[in-house]
């Protein structure tokens, strides 16, 4: 298939250029490093304060020290608490240890009524034994996954291309916005996304997500998410630099004696053509709530297209056969 | 089955968001759509073949099922005031978009002909509208699975190469009904004609779809999705039998047995689209519709390049899209 022509999927250096900017500035983006994410939220806090985001709910999920439960409508920044329990890596003088991410038995899975129990029972289990001894590296069996989630502003977004208003655009930084005066709460975006970062307010009607702080970029502050970040984990800058630094950290990772160490929605040949915003991983990206390989769903819009025409004519032609049959006098039978 | 002991989560939370449409307004609006597109197709050939009963009663139910859907439309958007902002701009990359612009070229025409055909005016541009209606007529009876696969939602993204054919068909369906339920007995021939072929068809096409999609076909079997989906094959079943019998029954029994096959074939369709919708929520709410179909992709295109790698690089441009199935292909 013609993967260039359309614009709908595959690689594409210039989102902006191609959605009629002239000579945009370079496209910015998150690495967010969840390595030395330490869990505080002030992303979050500084998120909902910058934008004026109202409450969505003061409840306890019961799950970890996650009570904000993911990305919606009010919560454009989100960050995700995984425990697991896993076999301390042997220090192992010739290099990387044993694949060790099979090994995430204890992560959550299955449905959120049935583990949560057994979760905690794990982790309170496994605390006397991982205080016990540890590597000789100091690590333990014990590991806390933290990670900051946020809008990906793909390189191609399934929210703008569906929506039917223009009320989501491609912004000059290469950034996808929703404009608030223009959404009509029609809710296409909302299923389209294929991360669920998209949401509709229920009292509001529109729809609501990051917009990597649009207010601030065009006055040349970073967005305030990664302002507010104490440890780097969030970092903002030209896209470019972002994944040259992030290739040299994964790199260091590896190096460090941390295989599992992987990026995710940095590349360009993606199912979404590379998110602008992505990550450093420390696990599959299902534990964080990631799809593990995400398409765009127009990329197969105009397969769409050709069998709802060929659907439309066999309807005609069904109809003129009924027709036609009973046109001889005989009936259908 | 979905291996669910395999797959991790995020506390089983959703990796997508479930479209927050309401069954009635979009479900409904589907199967309203179905009805006035096919209607329209079946009301120019009632006209065209001297059925003035089957055409009078197909124009009208289409202009009444597109008014009932535009009113369904509207009552859904988080913004009703804000309906017009949908002709803001025609975007080819949304289906909805493309919608909107149908339903505007569409209304009017299904309007016009009903409106006329019932004043008994201008009859010219009352056929000239029929004929309109019934151009654009199969376009808003298929567009509406465009709308719901062009979204991240496995059971509809992946069921797109089916699901406009079975949206089609379930259209016909539900029009042949309304002929059936409405028309004067001795006009129903073409009608209970078209009723065995969508309905054949429809079987058909469903049971291809849920054998290919695997997996994520579960949601059109189980739960409120599986319920819909069996009870609008059970009602296409004996809505199709009946209609093909009503001709064999003694001729007092015809009508009545023609009008319970058209309620069972109208009952049929509006299941369907239910049935297609509720499965589409259920297969969005688990993540294991998400992660498993997206994992076993990873995976298979991570033995292609081990595959690729083993057999010396000779073909490094391999096909990640082969699925790996005659494993041994070095032999």
């Amino acid at each position: 298939m013609d993967r260039s022509a359309d614009l709908l999927y595959g690689p594409e250096p210039d989102p902006a250029g191609d959605a009629g900017h002239p000579d945009p500035p370079p496209r910015v983006g998150f690495f967010t490093d969840t390595t030395v994410c330490i869990g505080c939220k002030a992303c979050e806090v500084a998120c909902k304060e910058w934008n004026a985001i109202p409450e969505d709910g003061l409840s306890l999920t019961g799950m970890s020290y996650d009570n904000t439960g993911g990305l919606g409508a009010s919560t454009w920044r989100h960050v995700a608490f995984i425990e697991q329990s896993r076999p301390v890596a042997a220090p192992a003088a010739g290099g990387p240890s044993p694949d060790g991410h099979e090994g995430h038995g204890h992560s959550p899975h299955g449905h959120a009524g049935q583990e949560p129990a057994g979760s905690a029972g794990t982790a309170v289990e496994a605390a006397p034994v991982a205080g016990g001894p540890p590597a000789p590296d100091g690590r333990t069996e014990l590991r806390w996954l933290m990670s900051s989630d946020v809008c990906k502003h793909c390189t191609h977004a399934a929210c703008l291309d569906v929506c039917p208003t223009g009320a989501l655009f491609r912004t000059e930084f290469g950034t996808v916005v929703v404009q608030e005066d223009v959404c009509n709460g029609c809710g296409y975006c909302v299923p389209a996304c294929p991360y669920g970062v998209i949401e509709q307010r229920p009292d509001d009607g529109r729809a609501f997500k990051c917009t990597m702080c649009y207010d601030r970029l065009g006055d040349g502050m970073e967005p305030a998410c990664a302002k507010a970040c104490p440890t780097d984990s969030i970092q903002f800058g030209p896209l470019d630099e972002l994944r040259e630094r992030a290739a040299l950290r994964v790199e260091q990772l590896h190096d460090l004696g941390v295989p599992e160490a992987r990026l995710y929605g940095h590349d360009p040949d993606d199912g979404v053509g590379g998110d602008g915003a992505f990550f450093l991983l420390m696990d599959e990206p299902e534990v964080y709530g990631l799809p593990p390989d995400p398409v765009v769903t127009t990329r197969d819009l105009p397969d769409m297209w050709r069998h709802a025409a060929r659907a439309a004519v066999g309807l005609l032609g069904a109809a003129a056969l009924a027709f036609a049959a009973t046109a001889t006098g005989k009936g259908p039978r | 089955m979905v291996d669910r002991a395999e797959f991790s989560s995020y506390y089983g939370r959703p990796v997508i968001k479930a479209p927050s449409w309401s069954a009635q307004d979009i479900a409904g609006y589907f199967f309203l759509g179905g009805l006035a597109g096919a209607g329209s197709v079946l009301a120019a050939g009632a006209q065209l073949t001297g059925r003035p009963g089957m055409a009078r009663v197909l124009k009208t139910t289409s202009a009444l099922a597109i008014a009932g859907s535009g009113a369904l439309l509207v009552h859904d958007l988080g913004r009703p005031s804000r309906f017009a902002n949908m002709l803001r701009v025609f975007k080819p990359t949304s289906p909805m978009s493309v919608g909107s612009w149908l339903l505007t070229g569409y209304a009017p025409l299904a309007g016009l002909a009903a409106v006329l055909n019932r004043a008994g005016r201008l009859p010219r541009v009352g056929a000239a509208a029929t004929a309109g209606a019934a151009v654009v007529g199969p376009a808003i009876a298929t567009y509406t699975a465009v709308l719901a696969a062009d979204t991240a939602v496995p059971a509809w993204h992946d069921a797109y190469r089916e699901l406009p054919a079975v949206f089609a068909a379930s259209a016909l369906t539900a029009a042949s009904g309304a002929a059936l339920l409405g028309s004067p007995y001795s006009e129903t021939g073409p009608a209970r004609a078209a009723a065995l072929l969508a309905t054949t068809t429809e079987l058909a096409l469903v049971r291809g779809m849920r054998k290919r999609l695997g997996p994520v076909a579960e949601p059109y079997e189980q739960g409120r999705g599986g319920r819909c989906m069996h009870a609008a094959e059970v009602l296409t079943g004996v809505g199709a039998a009946a209609a093909a019998c009503s001709p064999f029954l003694p001729p007092p029994a015809r009508r009545p047995t023609a009008a319970a096959a058209g309620l069972a074939l109208l009952a049929a369709s509006a299941c369907t689209r239910f049935g297609v919708f509720h499965a589409g929520v259920a297969s969005a709410e688990d993540p294991v519709y998400t992660v498993g179909p997206q994992r076993e992709r990873l995976e298979e295109r991570r033995r292609a390049a081990e595959a690729a790698a083993k057999n010396g690089g000779t073909s490094p441009g391999a096909d990640p899209s082969v699925p790996p199935s005659g494993g041994d292909t070095a032999g």
